[in-house]
Order: C-alpha cells, then sequence, then structure tokens
C-alpha cells in the first residue's frame, strides 16, 4: 500500500485490535455490575451515526477522480444506499443497490 | 447435568437465533477483503485485520483514511471512535455476564460486536429467567453464525480482491457501504439529527488538512444526538445489528 511500511500497518491493525478489545473488555471485565452515567450512555449511543457520515461525506461531495467537482455517480448512488436502507432497514440491500446505482451510472455516463 | 443441557440448548438457540446475521456478516467481510486487498495490504494483514479487530466499519475507516494518507493518528483516533458505541454494549452486558470467571468475560469481550450483542440482550431482557450459565451459552451460540463467517468471508474477499482488475473503482463501495450501515440505524429523530449534523460539520471542516475535520464533527454530532435525545425524553432502543 502507497506510503505506508509493513510495520507501520501491522503497527495500526494490533493498535486498533488492543484498543477495540479494551473497549469491549471494559466494563464486562473491570466494573461488573456497575452502570454507566447516563449522559455518557447519551453519547455513546450516537457514535457511528455520527462518525461515519463525517468519514464519507468528502468523498462523495469531492471524489478523488473529479478534479474537485461535483459528480452525479457519486451523489446518487450514495443517495441510493441511504434512501434503500432507511426504506428497507437492511444494509446489504442498501449496499447492493448502491454499487449497482454507482455501477449503472458510470456505465451511462 | 440439568444445567449442562439447558446451556447446551441455550447454545443452540442462540446460534438459530443469530443465523440471520450471516448475511450481514458474510457480504461486509467479503467486501473488506476486496477493498483490503485492492487497496495493498497483503493477505496476512487483511487476515490480520479482521482477526485481531473484528469490527468492520472500523476496518473500513482505517482502510479510507489510510488510502487518503492521513496520518497515523487520525487513523487510529478514527477508527477507535467508530468502536466506542462498544464500551455501551460491554456495560449493558455487564448486569447479565458480570458474574461470570473472567476468563469467560474476557471470551465474551472478543466476540461482543454489534450483531452477538444485539441478539443476545434482546434475548436477555425478553428471558430475564435464564441463569447466568444459559446467559452465556446463548451469547456463545450467537458467535457461531458471525465470528467464523466474519473471518472466513474476508478471506474470500482477499482471495477475489487478487482477481479483480485494479483499475475498478472499487474504493467507492467503501462510502456506499458506510451509507448502507447508517441508514438502517436512524431509527430515531435524535440519530437522524446527528447524522445530519455529522455531514454539515464534516462540510464546515473539510478544508483542514489530514482529515483532522473528522474528529470535531464526530463529536459535534454526537452532542447533537446526544441533546436531541434529551429533549425529547427518548428511551434507548437496541440495536437492529444490521449495523455492522
Amino acid at each position: 500500500m502507497t506510503g505506508w511500511t509493513g510495520a507501520e500497518i501491522w503497527l495500526i491493525i494490533v493498535a486498533l485490535g488492543v484498543a477495540t478489545y479494551a473497549i469491549r473488555f471494559s466494563f464486562l471485565g473491570l466494573i461488573g455490575n456497575r452502570e454507566l452515567p447516563d449522559w455518557l450512555l447519551r453519547h455513546l449511543r450516537y457514535t457511528p451515526v455520527a462518525i461515519l457520515p463525517a468519514l464519507v461525506t468528502p468523498g462523495v461531495l469531492w471524489p478523488a477522480g473529479s478534479d474537485g467537482s461535483l459528480s452525479l455517480p457519486h451523489i446518487a448512488s450514495a443517495l441510493v444506499a441511504l434512501g434503500v436502507g432507511y426504506w428497507r432497514k437492511s444494509a446489504v440491500l442498501a449496499a447492493i443497490c448502491g454499487v449497482l446505482a454507482f455501477v449503472g451510472l458510470n456505465a451511462l455516463a | 447435568m440439568a444445567s449442562a443441557n439447558s446451556s447446551r440448548s441455550a447454545f443452540l438457540q442462540g446460534a438459530r437465533d443469530a443465523g440471520p446475521f450471516l448475511l450481514v456478516a458474510g457480504p461486509f467481510g467479503a467486501l473488506f477483503g476486496v477493498v483490503a486487498t485492492e487497496a495493498g495490504l497483503n493477505l496476512a494483514q487483511v487476515m490480520g485485520f479482521s482477526v485481531v479487530v473484528i469490527a468492520g466499519a472500523s476496518q473500513l475507516a482505517a482502510m479510507q483514511l489510510m488510502l487518503d494518507q492521513a496520518p497515523a493518528v487520525i487513523v487510529l483516533l478514527s477508527a477507535i471512535a467508530v468502536n466506542l458505541r462498544m464500551a455501551m454494549y460491554s456495560a449493558s452486558l455487564a448486569p447479565h455476564l458480570g458474574a461470570a470467571p473472567l476468563w469467560k468475560r474476557a471470551l465474551v469481550a472478543y466476540m461482543n460486536v454489534d450483531q452477538t450483542y444485539a441478539v443476545s440482550v434482546l434475548k436477555y431482557e425478553d428471558a430475564p429467567e435464564m441463569s447466568l450459565a444459559q446467559k452465556l451459552g446463548y451469547f456463545f451460540g450467537t458467535c457461531v453464525p458471525i465470528i467464523p463467517v466474519w473471518i472466513i468471508a474476508t478471506y474470500i474477499g482477499a482471495l477475489l480482491g487478487e482477481v479483480i482488475p485494479s483499475d475498478w473503482d472499487i474504493a467507492f463501495a467503501v462510502p456506499v457501504a458506510f451509507l448502507a450501515m447508517v441508514a438502517p440505524a436512524l431509527r430515531t429523530a435524535a440519530h437522524v439529527a446527528a447524522a445530519f449534523a455529522s455531514v454539515v460539520l464534516a462540510i464546515v471542516f473539510a478544508g483542514l488538512p489530514y482529515n483532522l475535520g473528522l474528529m470535531p464533527a464526530g463529536i459535534g454530532a454526537m452532542i447533537v444526538g446526544a441533546e436531541v435525545e434529551r429533549r425529547m425524553g427518548a428511551r434507548f432502543v437496541p440495536p437492529a445489528g444490521g449495523s455492522k
């Protein structure tokens, strides 16, 4: 992978693995039956829906191949994935429809 | 013997109840295998991710940021942030499994992913009369159709990735997959508000170098979600399990 040595990639794998394990073990392993404060649970609950859209937004709006201008296939297939997922409540179906929309629109363009 | 039998039947029931999530773990494991291989990781590294981390969204997040040449610290912090929700899983399993021996809790922690957690905690709330042995048996049962499938699917994806021509724009499958995971999780107004704030803040901070905007956007969106929930007095709804 360009820009990353094998050692750096392994460092990321191990560090992410250790940190993720620590998160999963935390309360179950060390604190036993004590409960988390409500305000903290309330914030943790939103981590996936708070982080993942921010992660993908730049790549959808300004994809690498398009010189920083808007690209119809990228935006349309993102909306298809979002819409199908919300409507059908199925991540797998949404991903398949989104990828098909992307491939189809690129073939038309 | 009675308790051994009942924990075995709980194990089998857990495996059956989690069965449908095979259809989530399989495709997303394969997707990670393909994307990571196309990005240039070797087979050992691809498998290392899926065996050591076992968290699809954070693995794909790490891949995307590595492809964007973000600094290692940003790669790690962002991928870890995606997994912070698992602290909530850990806390909510603790009252049910906290009395188990340490090594069993350590094993539960390793396999405490979206689907095993969601299926198990819904069962525990539905059947509070279950014994500790039955609850543990049930949890390990839910792992059967998910954890091995996740690892094997990654391997199949990695083999596919070596065959797929590298000029295909397979990388765009990653944002599509993320949105596909997020959309079914938009269960309440607070979730929708958090996701919307996430997009808006990502645009606001888009000018920052090294993907530095991701953390303030994510933290800001978490605060928006929590605040909307607090004002609406929303109750915790366990995840449907489709957000791996």
